[in-house]
């Protein structure tokens, strides 16, 4: 079975490629890159006058299931994020049960497997429970398709635990992703602590409880050797002290969302809920600095932190209302108007970080290997268009969920095809 | 539209003027009690209070009574509410009803703004958790000219609990648009610093000495403890250092008034000598409430 993808701007960051090619995919992996291939037989798509880049990789989101499938299941997530333009997502153990044992991660894998128009891959739990005490079934998960491991969410408050994690996941290969937040510093709080937040008379989270954590892990990262991938970075400071740890050499990541350089806590409607996650938005020197540190290889890749929550749970009092909303669809609108479009980065780069960037996070390696056109890679396209101009209306959203400030925006760019494995899984209207 | 009243920062100053001069149609005088003038008669005003109160709750029935229409009290602990009902579900409920005009007050900020975006009876915000308590600063904004005869360049302490005090917030949005000077004064974890900036006019005093030196109005709050996680210092501590006592009385303007929304812990943030003392508007400010609530009721009732 063959796939040729003809006549496109092809953009691979990781081997530097940029230049009209078409692109082949046989048996579900990448068989080459290069002008006027031939090869009889293939179903063929044209993609002269769109960008054909590696299948893009979010290697945070939840999925929901088991256990919470009135907001999303694995099927509608995956939906989601080809219509995204996602090929391959990481999704966060915070499920019910908790991934936390090579049962809960079988079960994930397998489920998708079969019911997944996307790669899915399961991110385990550093603690069992992700209740921040006991070391979770690690080597098990890894075993079973674990690609990483977080208590993403509930973050893990003692340090002698989370030093213990980064221990086992050296001896692994795997990165700790660390949701950054100290509990006693956030506590009760519902949007960044700012003056909006005492102004609404809203329990504030300052940006000092995800710099304290970060510093910590950092520390931790040193003593322990371990990768370690600040999850969601919100903060001036988070990015300056990951920016110091690779300075001094330390295997230390980090990703931004999109809705964390794009938004900030001007931007809130007033106890709107679609504006209420976590990390909060942040005040504008938070979020310039994210921006900043995109565009300057601090920030090493783009997340989406795709948070589905039922209507019901989000039509309450804004106290009550849980944290999170959904991206996988607005992402790739969102990134290119913020950071492309304004001149902060080139598609190229953009493309990298929600390829080969992200690739690099996780690891994939051998027959897994992602994030680039190269021979033998899986074969997962996404082709895009920087410019063409289409309104996100939440009502059509393959996930199962609505809860996004972005519904009714109209975005320039955005993208065209998802190609999983050789195979069209997804195609924006009218193409 | 509905013309709801969910909070003093969204007021023009010309509005409030106007709330406060209908007001004065609505005090009685001397032994009298308010007036029953009848021009709601045949509407219906439902409270909804979600978080205890007594005041409140009394005043705004007492103020719809007045004006003629009908009410219906609705307390959290008899409602649906907790029967885990959701809030915009109660409220649909109360709102095919067909009220004109329901009274809320709930314990989290916020929640009229939120229901207001989903329904079309009009809500008057009767206390919204830590945000505003429109109508108690414009009751007390009442009783300081009723004393004072203006606002403009009157210097206004509001001393105590301001993280979590609704009607600081609400104050300090009314003073600042009538040019008021406003000192905000508590200890260190119950006065954000942000405070300074959310209005004009505002500056942040954590001496109480500094801060009723010369003043004409001494507002106290009470430390809400329901809504603290950790006590900001020892009782007692608090009174010596946060406590309004005749001390301070002599320290502020000789014609100075002191008030308190209630309810009152004496001993803790004002001593019985003040409370008691010709200097306390505290009674007056009771009354004033129902009038002010007559005035806010009939704007929203015959919009």
């Amino acid at each position: 079975m063959k796939l040729l993808i003809r006549n496109g701007r092809v953009i691979c960051p990781a081997t530097g490629h940029d230049g009209v090619a078409d692109v082949l995919i046989e048996d579900g992996r990448i068989a080459g890159v290069a002008p006027d291939i031939v090869a009889p037989g293939s179903e063929t798509i044209d993609a002269a006058g769109l960008v054909v880049a590696p299948g893009f990789i979010d290697i945070h989101v939840h999925l929901r299931e088991p256990g919470f499938t009135h907001a999303e299941t694995i099927a509608t997530g995956a939906r989601a994020a080809a219509a995204g333009g996602f090929t391959t997502v990481c999704c966060m153990p915070n499920t019910n049960p908790i991934n936390d044992s090579a049962t809960v991660t079988t079960y994930i894998v397998e489920k998708a497997r079969r019911e997944a128009i996307v790669n899915v891959f399961p991110i385990g739990a550093i603690t069992k429970g992700s209740q921040g005490e006991e070391l979770a079934a690690i080597g098990s998960m890894v075993a079973a398709g674990a690609v990483a491991i977080s208590d993403d969410g509930r973050p893990v408050m003692n340090a002698r635990v989370i030093r213990r994690a980064m221990e086992s996941a050296r001896a692994l290969d795997i990165p700790v992703i660390e949701h950054c937040e100290d509990l006693n510093l956030s506590a009760g709080g519902d949007m960044h602590e700012c003056i909006d937040s005492v102004r609404l008379g809203l329990r504030g989270i300052p940006s000092a409880s995800e710099d304290v954590m970060v510093a910590r892990d950092i520390i931790l990262a040193e003593l322990t050797g371990a990768r370690y991938h600040v999850a969601h970075i919100s903060t001036k400071n988070a990015v300056a002290m990951v920016q110091y740890a690779r300075q001094r050499g330390l295997p230390v990541t980090c990703e931004a969302t999109p809705h964390h350089i794009a938004l900030h806590t001007g931007h809130m409607k007033p106890y709107d809920s679609n504006y209420k996650m976590k990390p909060p938005l942040r005040c504008d020197h938070d979020v310039a600095a994210v921006v900043d540190g995109v565009a300057n290889g601090a920030v090493d890749c783009l997340a989406t932190d795709h948070a589905p929550h039922a209507g019901d749970d989000k039509m309450q009092e804004f106290e009550n209302c849980p944290f999170g909303i959904t991206g996988l669809e607005t992402a790739l609108g969102i990134s290119l108007e913020v950071l492309v479009h304004t001149g902060q980065i080139c598609l190229n780069k953009l493309i990298a970080l929600y390829t080969s960037e992200p690739a690099r996070v996780i690891g994939w390696k051998n027959e897994q290997a992602r994030g680039a056109l190269k021979p033998g890679y899986v074969g997962d396209v996404t082709i895009l268009h920087p410019e063409y101009p289409w309104t996100y209306d939440v009502k059509n959203s393959a996930s199962k969920s609505t809860n996004t400030p972005f519904s009714g925006k109209t975005f320039r760019g955005g993208p065209i095809v998802t190609v999983v494995g050789g195979q069209v899984v997804w195609r924006a209207p009218g193409f | 539209m509905p013309r709801s009243l969910l909070g003093i920062e969204e007021l023009e100053r010309s509005e409030i003027e106007q709330i406060l001069e209908r007001t004065k149609a609505f005090q009685p005088h001397g032994g009298q009690t308010f007036a029953k003038v009848n021009t709601c008669t045949g509407m219906l005003v439902v409270n909804a209070f979600f978080e205890n109160s007594t005041r409140t709750r009394s005043s705004f029935e007492i103020a719809a009574k007045r004006l003629g229409a009908d009410t219906l009290s609705i307390t959290a602990s008899g409602s649906s509410v907790s029967k885990g009902e959701s809030l915009v579900d109660t409220l649909n409920t109360l709102v095919a009803m067909r009220p004109s005009a329901i009274v809320m007050r709930h314990k989290a900020s916020g929640a009229p703004h939120f229901l207001s975006r989903h329904l079309s009876t009009p809500i008057v915000n009767a206390g919204d958790g830590t945000h505003e308590h429109p109508t108690q600063a414009l009751l007390d904004a009442r009783t300081i000219l009723d004393r004072c005869g203006k606002l403009e360049g009157l210097r206004v302490a509001i001393i105590g609990d301001i993280q979590h005090s609704r009607v600081a917030r609400s104050n300090v949005h009314l003073l600042s648009k009538f040019g008021a000077e406003i000192v905000l004064c508590g200890p260190p974890s119950l006065l954000p610093r942000e405070m300074a900036s959310i209005a004009n006019g505002v500056t942040l005093e954590y001496d109480m000495r500094r801060a009723v030196r010369g003043t004409d109005v001494i507002m106290m709050l009470r430390v809400q403890l329901e809504r603290i996680h950790e006590p900001p210092m020892q009782a007692g501590e608090y009174f010596r250092f946060y406590g309004l006592r005749q001390e301070h009385i002599e320290l502020a303007h000789p014609d100075v008034i002191v008030m308190h929304p209630g309810p009152m812990n004496r001993g803790q943030e004002i001593s019985s000598e003040v409370a008691d003392s010709q200097r306390s508007m505290i009674l007056s400010q009771v009354e004033n409430g129902v009038s002010v609530r007559m005035a806010v009721l009939e704007r929203v009732l015959l919009q």
